[in-house]
């Protein structure tokens, strides 16, 4: 799956200036090595918002830093010996890891099916595909807007379809022990549509001499799902499970909208707790340390997936 | 961005046999009808919220008191779409949201072809040091970021601007890596024409690289500005003022303000969703190129 380089077009619009032209004008790459000043509008920003930042914030996680602007004091590794030892870290960060499992799953499956019902041929290609990859483009909250209104516990759809089965209703945001369940039905329909395209690309450049050859053999159609199709597809299946597990350990928005971690700290994962604790309780400092332990997860999780990665090829 | 350039990746019809019918399916009709059957039902799935909430935003809310699995419960009435026009803060805030992701677009495509150029054809000392600092903070979740760029923020006094929700959205190692690769791939065998006419070497960026990497920009732009539209946290943060908020942050306060107005809610989501999906039904392709390149990292 290399990008291919465009055909090269016809006509270029490169005026014919004399050959003689003025060497050393700005941005002209000469034997010295330049090229310095495309970089630097890029350089510039980047040391402004992100590389300051990211220094920034280790420093504060050292300090009792807060919203105040005032001074602040060094305090060591005070802030992150008390976030080790902080239950609602642990409890947050089980959550977080919870919701990984419960989304990651169906996120990466269900777009598999998708991808290869889509590729089957049937008719009507563009239609399934906006269907399912739609909700992708909704903002976060007008997909947690209306599915609370699904969930809603008295008119809401959800409970309305129980109660016509003659089922009990149940509080799907606020029963702790459903409300996790309920976010990630609502992040797989949100977000599978991504994960479904980066399927069907896949496919789509997939050679398909191994499965002629199969079919002119008489292998069946699962026969040749199973042995040649989904062989062919691990890698994407490696590179897309390993995205869905970093992008669901970030995951902060919908939850904050829907429940603000409720009911009772239930759903609230790990960017929560940093936001509760950093822009509610004003502990800038505290909050810093928390994020940057996380950071450090994220860069091992990072880390091993890629080791897993490299042992595939 | 024009829609005439190449696509990015190859596109095969799904593979048929020697009689025609689709080769992963076989030529059963079970499967055919096993397979259709699955993909009404997803679809089915996947649509239902959509029917949901543009039936309830069409009827009053009296009526949707009322029980019942049927979404409709009640008269067509445009009524909730008229307060919620009227009341004047959703067309702000998708003029916000639109300005905001088109300025965050046009900035960040900018500064990140120019590097990626630099990166690429550059050589200057620390080139490889700083290629390097800028793939590792691929890996820097911006999450992470907020605490110390709303305090950052606040040292510039820049709290409520639209510069504050822009600025820290157009940093985009992510971008510039992919732009550097494609860049590397692309023949020099033109430049040098255009280096030996004289021209200086932005010259050549813009009229010899540029056009020659016009799917690859369109690519980076479609997934830098459906990012910026949908971004929630940061604006969240950095915007108090009403009048500054994207349509994401905005609607987070209508749905503690609105209370129990479940018709205003669904047509004020319906009327935030309807620029995208407009924007996707006539971009279809583009986006979908766009999404499989830029999502995978360009690979």
């Amino acid at each position: 799956m290399t990008t291919t380089a465009p055909p090269g077009t016809g006509a270029l619009p490169v005026p014919a200036a004399p050959p003689t032209a003025t060497p050393g004008r700005l941005g002209r790459f000469r034997a010295g090595g330049s090229g310095l000043v495309f970089v630097l509008p890029f350089l510039l920003l980047f040391v402004l918002f992100l590389v300051w930042p990211v220094v920034q914030g280790l420093w504060m996680s050292f300090t009792d830093s807060s919203l105040a602007l005032r001074d602040t004091a060094f305090v060591g590794f005070d802030n992150y010996a008390e976030a080790l030892g902080d239950p609602d870290v642990w409890s947050s960060l089980g959550n977080t890891v919870f919701f990984t499992v419960i989304s990651s799953v169906p996120l990466v499956l269900v777009a598999l099916v998708m991808a290869l019902l889509v590729h089957s041929g049937l008719a009507g290609q563009w239609a399934w595909r906006l269907a399912f990859f739609a909700p992708y483009l909704l903002p976060v909250t007008v997909v947690t807007l209306v599915f609370t209104w699904l969930y809603q516990p008295d008119l809401g759809f959800a409970n309305q379809f129980l109660g016509a089965l003659g089922t009990d209703p149940v509080g799907w945001l606020s029963d702790e022990s459903v409300a996790m369940w309920s976010i990630a039905a609502l992040t797989v329909w949100w977000t599978v549509g991504f994960n479904f395209l980066l399927y069907l690309s896949a496919l789509q450049s997939l050679p398909s001499a191994f499965d002629e050859a199969a079919a002119l053999d008489g292998a069946g159609a699962w026969r040749r799902l199973w042995s040649i199709t989904l062989p062919q597809l691990r890698r994407t299946t490696v590179l897309v499970a390993m995205l869905q597990v970093l992008a669901s350990l970030k995951v902060f928005d919908q939850i904050y909208i829907l429940t603000k971690g409720g009911p009772n700290a239930s759903t609230r994962p790990v960017l929560e707790y940093v936001y509760d604790v950093g822009f509610t309780g004003y502990r800038l400092g505290y909050a810093s340390a928390v994020s940057y332990l996380f950071f450090a997860l994220i860069i091992v999780v990072s880390l091993v997936q890629l080791r897993l990665f490299r042992r595939e090829d | 961005m024009s829609a005439t350039a190449p696509p990015l990746r190859p596109r095969r019809p799904a593979p048929r046999d020697a009689a025609g019918s689709p080769l992963l399916l076989g030529h059963g009709r079970l499967p055919r009808v096993l397979a259709g059957t699955a993909l009404v039902v997803l679809a089915v799935l996947w649509l239902l919220p959509f029917v949901w909430a543009i039936a309830t935003s069409v009827q009053s809310e009296q009526d949707l008191s009322k029980p019942g699995l049927s979404p409709v419960k009640g008269a067509f009435t445009l009524e909730a779409y008229r307060e919620i026009l009227e009341r004047g803060n959703v067309p702000v805030w998708a003029f916000n949201s639109f300005l905001i992701a088109a300025l965050v677009t046009v900035i960040t495509v900018a500064v990140s072809t120019l590097a990626a150029y630099g990166f690429s054809r550059g050589t200057f000392r620390g080139r490889r040091a700083l290629l390097a600092v800028t793939v590792a903070a691929i890996m820097v979740p911006p999450q992470l970021l907020v605490v110390p760029l709303f305090r950052q923020m606040l040292l510039f006094d820049l709290v409520d601007t639209y510069a504050a929700v822009i600025l820290p959205q157009v940093v985009a190692p992510m971008m510039v890596f992919i732009l550097k690769r494609f860049f590397d791939g692309v023949p020099r065998e033109l430049e040098e024409a255009a280096r030996s006419d004289g021209a200086s070497e932005f010259r050549v960026f813009r009229s010899v690289v540029l056009p020659l990497s016009r799917p690859i920009v369109a690519a980076v732009s479609i997934f830098v500005f459906i990012g910026a539209w949908n971004n929630f946290m940061w604006p969240f943060i950095v915007t108090n003022d009403p009048d500054l908020m994207t349509l994401p942050v905005g609607l987070a306060t209508v749905k503690d303000a609105y209370g129990i107005q479940y018709a205003q809610a669904m047509a004020s989501a319906l009327l935030a969703a309807l620029p995208l999906i407009v924007v996707f039904l006539v971009f279809q392709r583009r986006i979908v190129d766009s999404v499989a390149t830029t999502g995978l990292g360009g690979s």
